[in-house]
């Protein structure tokens, strides 16, 4: 770990060792190189943001953290295992999951339903079990139901359980995506822009949720926003990019003085 | 303004009537015919001419007529919760009754038993068509398997309908999980050339084997079932055998016998049914259409799209390896001929027809199509084309079928 | 061993006419799905319409007439072109137009649909037996003797190669230079992004569909001649093999379809020479399947990225 993001560990890093770790991934499509050179770790419990301008790559780094693109290059361990090139549901199966920028649900099933299945592979009962409607099985369906309708009171979307996922507002929709994720019991939830699209009322309420999560849940947070006030209000530590690659990394006080940060963000002239 | 859309519908008609006349003319209106003095064409241009002027009246009178739009009624797609048990019953009752009325001649009980099987395959392929998403075009290989699997174990260990059944399954679920597990994470529409591919592999090695499959003649003299350990033919196989008609004490009638095979055709169907109806309801049911609706989210939940799929493939498949080998006691004979590719393109149309994931519309469809060229004689010789043509018509104008399934609703209680 | 190399000439000489015939059908399937993304299922019955259409041609004229075979050869072929693309214009236009952006199954079930009905067709307006092409183009373009062993080419092969070799020219130089092979390329790329542009995206694809059916048209009419044998089921086989071809080639590749026909032709005839010749399809279906496993995107084909 270089000595500059050493000092940046605040007081997060220095209790417990990290248990996301990305070294010098890179990425890229052909000719292209989409993201190069980025290396950063996300303490236990802690609120990791990533940013920068459109196009800086942040979506790239998701998508080979969270298994839907092979890196060309780097290390990605998680939990002391290098989880790079793995496929995507072997990812998840580890306790990493994410939410997509343009909210990914299943729309024609309902709100309770998409909690059924993230719980997919939580519910054990075999084939033969469900054939026959046994006992077992009827306590797993019940049980399944009853975890679905504690994270639905958690990101109050009680009300509109048995509505069609794609009926639901976009705030709504955002938190019935993180609560699908949050049902399989993550260690590490991704968000991707989920403050996106939300009114400030809605906002607001994100970032209680998040903080709660993480309070509550004892889930650590990766989070690619481009609501500053709430990236600089939550996050412990941030990663700016810029073409791919890495210009800063620190605490919010540290990423907002940056020269290089405001120049990305504020043209040089 | 007017007079050029006028001018525009008056053009259209003629284009669309010379568009016709290049279609049929020549493959309608002459026809080629093999005849003593070589090759003969026939001509006759009355139905290209009618065509013609079919097509282009049409194109100058319907831009002027509203169409109404043919819309289901609510009830059909909405409440169908509370009338399904009212279909369910009316369907067993149905079935078992119809029989023993003036209905049930030999010929009908033997078509309907046929179209039992087809019933039994649609249900299969509707698995995974329907409810996977995955397109099948190679469901009558499976079939074929789960024949061939009880016609080898019949004639090499002169294993009995009831012990083999589940082998017949196990043997088409077997080969869909060898087939299946390195080809279902192929895209859609290539999974299709695939399985169509392995059906065509499957078909050119039973017709080719001789000394396993015996070539095309395919094998004769398989057991009939056997019903509560009795034999249903007319003189046992085995020396001093009891038939089931000798332990009744009737005498043995042809049709006594079709009517236990038309009555074990149903009870397979009415257990397919059964067991799909909860698969569906299962985790591994919910599995299926989130994996439909969106897979790349499916992945991001831990979920393994391929042995999801797998599930959906080998028990689709495995109720065809069922189908077979109930189809080669039925018939008491294989052959490949049986097991073409048409096969499969029938089986399909049968789910799409019916509705894709629509249980009920499927066997309705089964019904519909197998035994249509029963009661109209004519309509045997257009049967595939008609078969073809519905494909068509119901991707333009229904994709979700005849009497499409209404989403089971898991609900929260408040 | 002496007669290794030239049997294996004349293997050399088949498996590329072999391969023209399924070139010229594979350019079809690759700039369907190069711009619409899906599998026109019926394009082999569109071929065999093609050589029904000469066939019949050839009957209405007559061969005993007089003409001389060139005359009627290329009346058959115009003919059939004409008729066949009118075909394929309509089944796009009846079939697959307005299924457009409904998921991809729904076109494909389509296109089966659209192929039985055409089988079914034909079997019923000209019956399902095998008809015998009148044999007009006959002859060798050279026969010599190797070593006790009889290299030959006949005329009507050494056609359907020359006929295959100008097309191809003819078709990649109008994809890359005329004005709708531009169109077509800028919708392969993108179909929205050129259709934002003014491109008449309802008639590239029209014109794709009439291009490919223009050629099926002339592999049906000259596989007519060259094997003087046709029935309505010859469009199946050869329409799945012609579609292992555009995936060998790398499917959505024009140069791609003319190499893997060529390449398929060639596996094809080499295998028959070795295997029962029962097992020659079985040899495309294989490898058809081992393509798609190892590597989809064919030889000359972009790797698609998953967009997630």
């Amino acid at each position: 770990m270089s000595g500059d993001a050493a000092e940046a560990v605040a007081k997060n890093a220095a209790e417990s060792a990290p248990i996301l770790s990305v070294g010098r991934l890179q990425m890229r499509f052909g000719g292209l190189v989409a993201v190069d050179g980025i290396t950063f770790d996300v303490a236990d419990k802690e609120i990791y943001a990533i940013i920068g301008p459109n196009g800086a790559g942040k979506t790239t780094v998701f998508n080979c953290i969270s298994g839907f693109y092979k890196p060309t290059a780097g290390d990605i361990v998680f939990d002391g295992i290098n989880i790079a090139g793995r496929s995507s549901h072997d990812i998840a199966g580890r306790g990493i999951v994410r939410t997509f920028q343009n909210v990914r649900l299943f729309r024609n099933m309902t709100v309770v339903e998409n909690l059924l299945v993230a719980q997919h592979t939580q519910l054990k009962t075999g084939l033969l079990h469900g054939l026959l409607n046994t006992r077992a099985y009827q306590r797993s369906e019940k049980e399944a139901l009853e975890r679905a309708a504690f994270w639905l009171d958690k990101v109050s979307l009680r009300e509109v359980a048995n509505r069609e996922a794609g009926n639901l507002s976009y705030g709504q929709q955002r938190r019935l995506e993180i609560a699908r994720c949050m049902i399989t019991r993550p260690q590490l939830l991704m968000l991707d822009e989920p403050a996106a699209g939300l009114n400030p009322q809605e906002t607001v309420a994100l970032d209680q949720l998040i903080r709660d999560l993480r309070d509550t849940c004892s889930v650590s947070v990766l989070l690619i926003e481009h609501d500053m006030s709430l990236v600089m209000e939550i996050s412990d530590r941030i990663l700016v990019m810029e073409y791919g690659q890495p210009i800063a990394e620190g605490t919010p006080e540290k990423v907002r003085n940056d020269p290089n940060v405001i120049r990305a963000y504020l043209g040089s002239e | 303004m007017r007079e050029t859309t006028k001018t525009k519908i008056l053009k259209d008609a003629f284009i669309a009537a010379a568009v016709t006349a290049v279609l049929t003319f020549p493959m309608v209106g002459m026809r080629l015919n093999v005849e003593s003095t070589g090759l003969v064409l026939h001509k006759n241009f009355l139905w290209p001419t009618v065509a013609v002027l079919v097509v282009f009246l049409a194109r100058l009178v319907l831009p002027f007529v509203l169409i109404p739009k043919v819309s289901v009624p609510a009830a059909w797609t909405q409440k169908a919760v509370d009338y399904k048990k009212w279909w369910l019953g009316a369907f067993v009752v149905l079935a078992l009754v119809w029989p023993f009325t003036p209905l049930g001649s030999g010929a009908m009980v033997t078509a309907m038993t046929m179209a039992m099987i087809y019933i039994l395959l649609a249900l299969g392929l509707n698995i995974v068509v329907g409810y996977a998403g995955l397109l099948d075009l190679g469901h009558a290989a499976f079939y074929a398997i789960g024949a061939y699997t009880y016609a080898l174990l019949n004639l090499h260990f002169g294993l009995g309908f009831w012990e083999a059944l589940p082998l017949a399954g196990l043997s088409a679920g077997l080969f869909s999980i060898l087939l299946g597990f390195p080809i279902l994470r192929l895209r859609g529409d290539y999974l299709a050339i695939v399985t169509l591919g392995f059906g065509e592999i499957v078909r050119i090695t039973l017709n080719n084997w001789d000394s396993l499959t015996h070539g095309p003649d395919g094998i004769n003299n398989i057991s009939k079932p056997t019903l509560l350990g009795y034999e249903i033919t007319r003189r046992s196989r085995v020396e001093d055998g009891t038939t089931l008609w000798q332990a009744l004490g009737i005498d043995y009638n042809h049709i006594y016998q079709q009517l236990v095979l038309y009555f074990i055709a149903f009870l397979l169907v009415v257990v397919a049914a059964f067991l799909i109806s909860r698969l569906v309801k299962m985790p591994v049911g919910r599995a299926w259409e989130a994996l439909r609706e969106d897979e790349i989210a499916c992945r991001s939940l831990a979920l393994n799209p391929t042995i999801i799929k797998l599930t959906a493939f080998s028990l689709g498949c495995m109720f065809a390896g069922f189908a077979g080998a109930f189809y080669a006691a039925f018939l008491g004979s294989v052959t490949p001929a049986s097991f073409e590719f048409i096969e499969s393109a029938i089986i399909l149309s049968i789910v799409v027809l019916g509705g894709m994931g629509s249980q009920r519309g499927v066997i309705l469809a089964a019904l519909a199509l197998t035994l249509l060229p029963e009661f109209a004689r004519g309509f045997a010789e257009y049967r595939m084309l008609i078969f073809g043509a519905v494909m068509v018509l119901m991707m333009v104008w229904r994709p979700q079928g005849l009497w499409p399934a209404s989403r089971r609703r898991v609900e929260l209680p408040s | 061993m002496e007669t290794f190399f030239p049997q294996f000439l004349q293997q050399l000489i088949n498996g590329l006419s072999l391969g023209a015939i399924y070139a010229l059908i594979a350019i079809g399937y690759t700039m369907v799905y190069g711009i619409i993304g899906m599998i026109n299922f019926a394009h082999g019955e569109i071929y065999m319409i093609g050589a029904y259409v000469g066939l019949v041609t050839l009957t209405a004229i007559g061969t005993a007439a007089g003409y001389p075979p060139w005359l009627l050869v290329v009346a058959a072929l115009a003919i059939a072109i004409m008729v066949t693309s009118t075909y394929g214009w309509a089944v796009e236009r009846c079939a697959y137009r307005s299924l457009r952006g409904s998921p991809r199954l729904v076109p494909l079930i389509s296109a089966i649909g659209m192929s039985i009905f055409f089988q079914n067709y034909v079997v019923i307006l000209h019956s399902s037996r095998d008809l015998s092409v009148p044999e007009l183009i006959t002859g060798r373009l050279f026969s010599m003797d190797m070593g006790g062993f009889e290299v030959s080419m006949s005329n009507s092969r050494a056609l359907i190669l020359i006929v295959t070799v100008v097309l191809m020219v003819a078709v990649t130089l109008f994809i890359r230079h005329a004005r709708m092979g531009r169109a077509c390329r800028a919708c392969s790329q993108d179909i929205r992004m050129a259709g934002l542009l003014g491109i008449d995206v309802n008639k590239v694809i029209s014109f794709t569909f009439i291009l490919g059916a223009l050629l099926a048209a002339i592999g049906g009419v000259l596989i007519g001649l060259s094997i003087s044998k046709i029935n309505p089921f010859i469009g199946f086989l050869a329409g799945i093999k012609a579609f292992t071809a555009a995936v060998l080639g790398g499917i959505g590749s024009v140069p791609g379809a003319m190499l893997g026909g060529a390449l398929l032709g060639l596996v094809e005839t080499f295998a028959s020479a070795f295997l029962p010749t029962e097992y020659k399809d079985m040899v495309s279906f294989g490898l058809l399947i081992v393509i798609l496993l190892i590597r989809p995107s064919g030889l000359l084909g972009r790797p698609e990225v998953e967009k997630v």
